[in-house]
């Protein structure tokens, strides 16, 4: 967490404005009781009422200026913990952007995201206590202690037991108490678990008529869940009776310990008064102080996280010497090329080579597994090669920035991903430099026009976030528009056809075949259908090329290509 | 699924939790639709422990007197110590006057026998015969150092002070201390009570005292939070069961139409809202009234003037309190509107993370992300400094409190109207009282946004359910299979009609192809024969037998259904299997694995049958998780079966398997398919071409070929390039 602080830097003005502050509030706070003291010592045992104004006056004061810098020591450390917050997200945003898919694979998304949103807001909020209480916590007790020191030496023994006794008790409590928290969370996770299974299989239950098994294993969480939550009320029914019978318990021993000590003449009433207000004001520091214990380490293991996504280093960055002229056009040619995954046993791919041209299809099928997708993630630099080449226009693509070799693909995902916002601009978002007329025609070749023009609004209609508003199928036809959109010179289709029924997908191969005959086609397929009339198919088998070459010519020589066309296509088909 | 499930998910309600730590004072409330009606109905929840929650109440009555008297009881001692205080000091400041006076006098009087007068420039005067007589009283006085019972000491002392007041300006030089009438008179109380001594034996009594109510105090309140520990658990656990009960036979029409994400929040993170504040709340509610009734009571014994004082800031707090929280709700909501927009934004953005890369918008969506993060600081620290001056205000107030009882009290112990321990529990209850105002001014934001969470359980609670089996509903023993629509409606909008007039008949162990587009609204069928709708007009029949004449789980026990969505749940591979029938043996459920072709790949697992599926299922491939909902059906052995060819995302050989095991499956049924192969449909006895949700055509692969309609259209579209193979 100390790491995260380096970036309060901006702010350290601020803070150290707001621990002047906080110094001179607890300064204030401090100096009350001993104004109180005076106040009976010298106004009210000598029945001087001039002089209980005055110093009633002078509380006053010093009451408006404390509360006047801690409302200022708020302003500034609202200021930078939220500053904090800000810096913190920015930079893990940026980082996280800059990663490859590697990194992606190796940290996960969904906790990438709660590390982005989530973790900082914690962080945030914990700095946020930190400066507001922690800072002034330790103050306020330290300084309590030296103003009962001051008021009477003796008496604060009574301290020297209460406050350890206090520090035990609820360390004892909150020992116990923290591991059950965690059990309770973890049977929070198996109710969702359970409704969550039962809301996703309703009809799957309701069809086997397991109605009452679901309910006995919803009840046994729900009773399991319960009993927990009981167990750690009643732990935490202990906690508060405790706290204040230690706190009174200590007033009390400063009452008959002062008074004592004022039978034996070394301390005046004032002063027993003051004490006794030290004495509560330095226990509920304390108390402070152990919240302040139950939360850093809650902080402790967000900052862990977001220092993880700080630290690690995309590992496929842009070349100092960059390659940016090119003779050839469209040109994807993989040299021998191997490639593993961090952490597998075997590579994914092995010894990959052939080249892909301008006007021709390449088409890649194979089974699950066998690195289909990998094969083409590999062209736009989502991951590097272990050894040999890509090149793209002659160019190895380690070459070049990432943003001259993108430019120059189309890329069509297998789950269609589509963003939040009208459909113009999903389209828009391959090229930001294309004409509404462009975007038009983009959508027609995806044969995406029919189903537009239907919606609400045409191309100004809005997709939601994650595109939960469109079907499968409407999604891939957008996703295949938004890669016409950016005309490159290469076109990755990566399984776009799969939501499609026949019929579309083949009105839609029609259209493409026209509209870029000009340009190289990578199309990975489940669908023998989709692939035969390539100019190139490559039969990918455990990562290794087994065979390549026209339908008709693997139909003869491979085996792997026959079984995966005999389990589609009926025999007289195949013929 | 997964993937939707997340996006519905949408996480904990802003607002929504009552008692979170730190949520920030002023937080967002929500307000419910009808608050009066709701919270009553919640109420109604607490009946079952209306024992324990009187207990809770008589404890928390009891706790709080003993913690409210006990300041007072505290001051008692205080005054106590001020008294012996007092006392000693005037007897030793008398003592010593006497002794200075009298040597002073003795000195004058030798003087005046030897018949010197006194010093030049004095007047030679002789003293005029008041004081004469009141220094001869004085002189008869016995030494107070010399005198032991109190009530002389406290005579003798009363005696000088009479005598002083007699005595001219000047002669009194001894005397250093004003004091009152009153104040007088306590010293000379307290003097004959405790002869200037201090009464240990009675503050001892009183610290006794004062131990023991503590002592009872905190039993008390453990007692009770033991106590609600329980109840409000036990209540949001039978809440728990009720909806689960009421989702168990709600028509499956809810949950079509309800987000998961959204059932899922009400049923975990508005019960546990309400869990929180029937938890900490209620007694703190309790507590927080009687303790300001009780303090207000308190001050008035010490003092009404002084309790007006105090009374007096109360409207402070509450204008500042409200014009603070006003404001900072203000903020917090658009804090919790930009974070809602930045997290939507990374989580468009890191999902999106490849499609981002390969079209090169890193920078477009950092530019995106800072604009939002820049409107999130600003509302960000403006939320955080108006909910923190909060406090720093509060204690202020309370701190103006604190002087002007100081000042007023100060005066009025110099006139003997209040004890030093007065004033002390006096600026203590002032102090404490501070927090039972925040924590109720608090409680009415979150029993607010409690009773919306009700609320929206209670929309559940009052969906209404499916219509109930009839009494005397059939039960088919031995079903054959045979399956009829005579003139069917149906329509899933009132005004969007899907099917109108549908007439079909499926002989025993016949196979129906359904053909039509993704989307066409196959699982409709299944909605239809499952009963998991209901028709609008005309009758489905299962073996002659209109279906709603049957028990629905008799007729749900006839059909089986493997889809493309496959349900497994969170449990062993065998328990899986064996959902299709309960009490399955072993034997049967790996007679039933190997006839799905899945019994290879299950040995190969680390735990074979026992191997648990993790949540997600992840670890196993989408082709074994088909392939054991097969091995679930043939478990289940159905006598009608519904079936979903589609083997979209499962590898070749894997897909090899899946269709030998629905072959066997499909052996000596009746058989729905939602076909995708076409050697399946051109063997089917009958093709239902569905559309748009609608069956718009109708009859065999021949029949519907010479139509050349729909079918025909699909058919050579879908498989011209096989057919061109096969011409080619």
């Amino acid at each position: 967490m100390l790491n995260l602080f380096k970036y309060l830097k901006p702010y350290s003005a601020m803070i150290a404005g707001a621990l002047v502050l906080i110094f001179l509030q607890t300064l204030g706070d401090l100096y009350l009781p001993t104004l109180m003291s005076d106040i009976i010592n010298d106004g009210v045992l000598h029945g001087d009422t001039d002089k209980i104004m005055q110093i009633g006056g002078f509380m006053l004061l010093v009451a408006g200026g404390g509360a006047l810098s801690s409302i200022l020591a708020t302003y500034l450390s609202s200021r930078s913990a939220v500053g904090l917050g800000t810096i913190l997200r920015s930079k893990v945003f940026k980082v996280v952007e800059s990663y490859s898919l590697h990194e992606f694979d190796k940290l996960g998304t969904a906790t990438l995201i709660t590390r982005t949103t989530n973790d900082i807001n914690q962080i945030q909020m914990v700095t946020v206590m930190i400066l507001r209480m922690m800072v002034s916590a330790p103050m306020m007790a330290v300084g309590g202690i030296i103003m009962a020191l001051q008021e009477d030496k003796e008496l604060t023994w009574v301290l020297a037991v209460a406050i350890p006794v206090l520090t035990i008790v609820i360390a004892l409590i909150a020992s116990r108490m923290i591991p059950l928290f965690r059990l309770v969370q973890v049977k929070i996770d198996r109710i969702n678990l359970v409704l969550r299974e039962k809301l996703t299989g309703i009809r799957v239950i309701r069809a086997f008529n397991t109605v009452e098994l679901e309910m006995k294993r919803f009840n046994d969480a729900n009773v399991d869940l319960t009993d927990n939550y009981i167990k750690v009320n009643k732990i935490m029914a202990y906690m508060m009776p405790s706290i204040m019978l230690i706190m009174n318990f200590t007033s009390l021993a400063v009452l008959w310990f002062g008074g004592i000590r004022i039978s034996n003449g070394s301390m005046d009433l004032g002063a027993l008064a003051a004490f006794t207000q030290y004495a509560m004001q330095i226990m509920f520091s304390m108390l402070m102080l152990s919240v302040m214990f139950i939360m850093v380490p809650r902080a402790q293991a967000a900052a862990v996280r977001i220092n993880e996504v700080l630290d690690t280093i995309p590992e496929i960055t842009d070349p100092s010497k960059r390659i940016d002229s090119f003779t050839e056009k469209g040109h994807v040619q993989f040299r021998d090329v191997t490639f593993s995954y961090h952490g597998a046993e075997e590579p994914a791919l092995s010894n990959i080579s052939f080249a892909a041209h301008p006007g021709k299809v390449t088409a890649i099928i194979g089974s699950t597994g066998s690195g289909k997708s990998t094969l083409i993630n590999l062209i736009p630099r989502f991951y590097d090669v272990d050894s040999g080449s890509i090149l793209v226009d002659g160019v190895d693509v380690r070459e070049m920035t990432q943003e001259t070799l993108r430019a120059k693909i189309g890329f069509v995902p297998q789950r269609s991903q589509l963003f939040s916002g009208t459909i113009k601009e999903n389209i828009r978002f391959g090229n930001e430099q294309i004409t509404d007329e462009e975007i038009k025609h983009a959508a027609e070749i995806a044969q995406a026009s029919d189903f537009i023009e239907n919606f609400e609004g045409g191309f100004e209609h809005h997709i939601t976030q994650g595109g939960t508003n469109v079907s499968g199928g409407q999604k891939q036809r957008l996703s295949i528009a938004r890669a016409l959109a950016r005309k490159p010179e290469v076109y990755i289709f990566d399984d776009s056809f799969s939501a499609l029924d026949f019929k579309t997908d083949a009105r839609l191969r029609g259209a493409l075949k026209k509209e870029i005959a000009e340009e190289t086609v990578i199309i990975v397929a489940q669908r023998v259908g989709t692939v035969m009339d390539a100019d190139n198919i490559i039969v990918l088998d455990k990562g290794q090329i087994s065979g390549m070459g026209t339908h008709k010519e693997l139909l003869a020589t491979n085996d792997v290509y026959r079984e995966i066309v005999a389990s589609q296509l009926s025999e007289e088909e195949i013929a | 699924m997964s993937e939707q499930d997340r996006q519905q998910n949408p996480g904990p309600r802003p607002g929504g939790g009552g008692g979170g730590f730190g949520g920030g004072f002023g937080a967002p409330v929500q307000k419910p639709k009808n608050f009066k009606a709701s919270l009553k109905r919640l109420i109604k929840y607490l009946s079952p422990h209306k024992t324990n929650l009187m207990v809770v109440f008589i404890f928390a009555i009891a706790s709080t007197i003993f913690t409210i008297a006990a300041p007072k009881i505290t001051s008692k001692a205080m005054n106590k110590l001020q008294d012996g205080y007092m006392a000693k000091m005037m007897l030793r400041e008398m003592t010593e006057a006497q002794t200075q006076v009298t040597q002073q006098i003795n000195t004058q009087m030798n003087q005046m026998q030897q018949g010197q007068t006194p010093g030049v420039g004095q007047s030679p005067q002789s003293p005029d015969p008041e004081t004469l007589r009141g220094v001869q009283e004085f002189m008869n006085l016995p030494m107070l150092s010399s005198v032991t019972d109190p009530n002389q000491k406290a005579d003798i002392v009363q005696q000088m002070l009479n005598l002083v007041k007699k005595m001219p300006v000047g002669q009194t030089e001894g005397q250093s201390i004003k004091l009152t009438e009153d104040q007088i008179n306590g010293v000379i109380r307290s003097i004959r009570e405790t002869n200037g001594e201090y009464d240990f034996n009675y503050i001892g009594r009183i610290v006794l005292i004062l131990i023991g109510m503590y002592l009872i105090s905190a039993v008390f309140s453990l007692v009770m939070g033991l106590v609600m520990s329980g109840v409000a658990q036990k209540t949001v656990r039978d809440m728990r069961r009720q909806i689960d009960l009421k989702l168990n036979n709600l028509p499956l029409r809810y949950f079509d139409k309800h987000p998961h994400g959204d059932i899922l929040s009400r049923v975990t993170n508005d019960v546990d809202t309400i869990a929180t504040t029937l938890q900490q709340s209620l007694t703190q509610i309790i507590t927080s009234l009687i303790t300001i009734i009780g303090y207000i009571l308190m001050m008035l014994t010490i003092s009404p003037i002084l309790t007006l004082i105090v009374v007096a800031t109360l409207p402070l707090y509450i204008i500042s309190t409200a014009t603070i929280a006003k404001k900072s709700q203000k903020y917090f909501a658009a804090q919790q509107k930009e974070l809602g927009q930045l997290s939507g934004h990374v989580e468009e953005m890191y999902t999106g993370h490849k499609i981002v890369k390969v079209f090169g918008r890193e920078k477009d969506s950092i530019e995106k992300f800072d604009a939002i993060n820049d409107r999130l600081h600003t509302s960000g620290w403006k939320a955080q400094f108006i909910s923190g001056i909060m406090f720093p205000l509060m204690n202020f107030i309370s701190n103006i409190g604190y002087v002007g009882i100081s000042i007023v009290g100060g005066i009025w112990i110099t006139r003997n109207l209040l004890g030093l321990g007065d004033i002390l529990a006096f600026i203590q209850y002032s102090r404490s009282f501070t927090m039972p105002i925040a924590q109720t001014a608090n409680i009415a934001n979150v029993i607010q946004s409690t009773v919306a969470c009700a609320e929206r359980v209670f929309e559940i609670l009052d969906e209404e359910e499916e219509i109930p089996d009839k009494p005397n509903a059939q039960i088919i023993e031995f079903s054959k299979g045979q399956v009829s629509f005579e003139q069917v409606d149906f329509r899933y909008e009132e005004d969007v009609p899907l099917i109108e007039d549908m007439n079909l008949n499926v002989e025993p162990g016949h196979t129906v192809a359904i053909v039509g587009p993704t989307g066409a609204g196959k699982t409709t069928l299944v909605n239809l024969l499952m009963r998991f709708y209901e028709i609008k007009s005309g009758t489905i029949r299962v073996d002659g037998v209109d279906i709603r004449d049957l028990k629905r789980s008799e007729l749900r026990r006839m059909f089986g259904m493997v889809l493309q969505d496959t349900w497994l749940f969170n449990g062993t591979i065998k328990e899986n299997i064996a959902y299709g029938k309960q009490g399955a043996t072993t034997e049967e459920i790996v007679r039933a694995a190997k006839a799905a072709h899945a019994d290879h790949f299950i040995r190969t697992l680390p735990d074979g049958y026992n191997t648990v599926l993790n949540e997600e299922a992840t670890n196993i491939s989408q082709g074994q998780k088909q392939l054991l909902t097969i091995a679930r059906a043939i478990l289940a052995d159905p006598t009608i079966l519904i079936l979903d060819e589609a083997t979209s995302s499962v590898d070749t050989r894997t897909e090899v398997l899946i269709q030998k095991a629905m072959a066997n499956l499909m052996k000596d049924r009746t058989n729905f398919v939602i076909a995708h192969r076409l050697s399946t449909i051109r063997d089917s006895e009958l093709i239902l071409v569905m559309n748009d949700g609608k069956i718009i055509e109708m009859g065999n692969h021949i029949e519907l070929l010479e139509k050349a309609g729909f079918y025909a259209d699909l058919y050579y579209s879908q498989f011209s390039e096989s057919l061109d193979t096969k011409t080619g």
